[in-house]
């Protein structure tokens, strides 16, 4: 009977132990990622070629969905702001709301599903097929060769993505509030350009989405590298990275939003 | 090490997000605009900024001539000292007025500069000596409550 009723405070127990266990293994898996991604610029093939597939095929993904949400947000603001008569300040509320939080908070959440997954699995499954252990066995480093390359083709694609989000979202709202429902273009844009300001908004906009970069890219090959070697376990880890790095994109966010602005 | 199509990608992928920075700061941002020339530096002193703050615009007839540099405080004269930088390009007269006024109704505050008759220019680090400070809204009303009070006693 104890036995029974002491069983979820064990479990509870367990799953805290190894929490704190996976986050302390956790740095010093980054600590071993930077202090051995020397070979990944020497060999800039590498990293190209993670670039390639982290960055340049999410670029579909990326600019449908700003160019989307930044229409979205054009139809939105459109009803709400007309409602004052102050529809010249819609390129504004477009602008600041993708440089400031939707950019690099929507582009890091598609990045880490649509790139950070396939991280995990391509990473979890050489586990499971063992060729990380034929690797270290040839004498050659699986962080340095497998892992390094592609936490750092996901902090190099990161901001780029984030930067075209907006871009694109920006010109969304273009489209939807200029060219469709008519606002004035001459102060869309002139309204747009003295309320954004390059430092405090666009220059943080970017802050973030770097350090969305680190954070997802660290949680990709983290779950990967982690992973149980089974079929079962890399399934579970793609899973843990998307949802790990959902919310740690939105808490980091909160913390950077209360430092930045 | 020869080229791949790999690397044309990448240059793309590369290439199109430099691009949107750009058009960030550009376009959308106030990179380009009303950037202040080899600024020189005019000093004023107001009773009251109200919500004025750095990189508020100064104007003169509307035009942005420069930006609120910084805003210091003078514990001898319990004045605000607004410094700010004015393009190399204007020049203001010795007794130019400046106020602080508000864009809109609700719209950020700036410094509107009110150029008088003097031959005499501001000379970089000069102050402006006839300033007039922000509305107060609260002062306002109770100064037009008092007055509509007044008028009400008068009669009697």
């Amino acid at each position: 009977m104890p036995e029974a009723l002491l069983r979820p405070f064990i479990r509870l127990g367990h799953s805290v132990v190894s929490g704190i266990w996976r986050l302390g293994f956790a740095s010093r898996f980054l600590g071993a990622i930077l202090m051995m991604s020397g070979a990944t610029f020497r060999r800039p093939a590498l990293l190209m070629r993670e670039i390639y597939f982290s960055g340049v095929l999410s670029l579909i993904i990326i600019l449908v969905s700003g160019l989307f949400v930044g229409m979205v947000l054009a139809l939105h603001g459109y009803d709400t702001l007309s409602r004052y008569g102050s529809e010249e300040w819609l390129g504004v509320l477009v602008a600041l709301s993708l440089t400031r939080e939707l950019g690099p908070v929507l582009a890091g959440l598609l990045f880490a599903s649509r790139a950070g997954s396939a991280i995990t699995a391509e990473i979890g499954l050489m586990k499971a097929t063992e060729q990380l252990s034929a690797m270290a066995m040839m004498a050659v480093n699986p962080v340095a060769r497998v892992v390094a390359p592609r936490f750092w083709g996901g902090v190099i694609a990161m901001p780029l993505l984030a930067a075209m989000f907006s871009a694109m979202g920006v010109l969304g709202g273009y489209l939807v509030g200029v060219v469709q429902i008519g606002v004035d273009p001459g102060s869309f844009w002139s309204q747009m350009q003295s309320q954004v300001d390059v430092e405090r908004d666009i220059l943080a906009g970017v802050i973030k989405s770097v350090v969305f970069g680190f954070a997802v890219a660290l949680i990709a090959v983290f779950e990967g590298y982690d992973s149980e070697a089974t079929a079962e376990g890399v399934s579970r880890a793609t899973t843990r990275t998307v949802v790990t790095s959902a919310l740690v994109i939105l808490g980091l966010d909160f913390i950077l939003t209360a430092f930045l602005f | 090490m020869k080229r791949t199509t790999i690397d044309l990608w990448v240059g793309i992928f590369v290439a199109l997000g430099i691009a949107s920075l750009f058009f960030l700061a550009v376009q959308v941002g106030n990179l380009r605009g009303t950037e202040i020339v080899e600024p020189y530096e005019l000093q004023a002193r107001f009773d009251n900024i109200g919500g004025l703050k750095p990189r508020a615009p100064v104007r003169s007839a509307g035009v942005v001539v420069g930006r609120v540099h910084h805003i210091d405080y003078d514990s001898e004269r319990f004045q605000a000292v607004v410094v700010m930088n004015i393009d190399h390009r204007y020049s203001f007269p010795k007794d130019t007025f400046a106020t602080i006024n508000t864009s809109g109704l609700l719209g950020e505050q700036y410094i509107g500069m009110e150029p008088g008759g003097d031959e005499a220019l501001l000379q970089p680090g000069d102050t402006m000596i006839k300033t007039q400070s922000a509305v107060v809204l609260e002062k306002l009303i109770s100064q037009f409550m008092f007055n509509k009070a007044a008028e009400g006693a008068a009669p009697k």
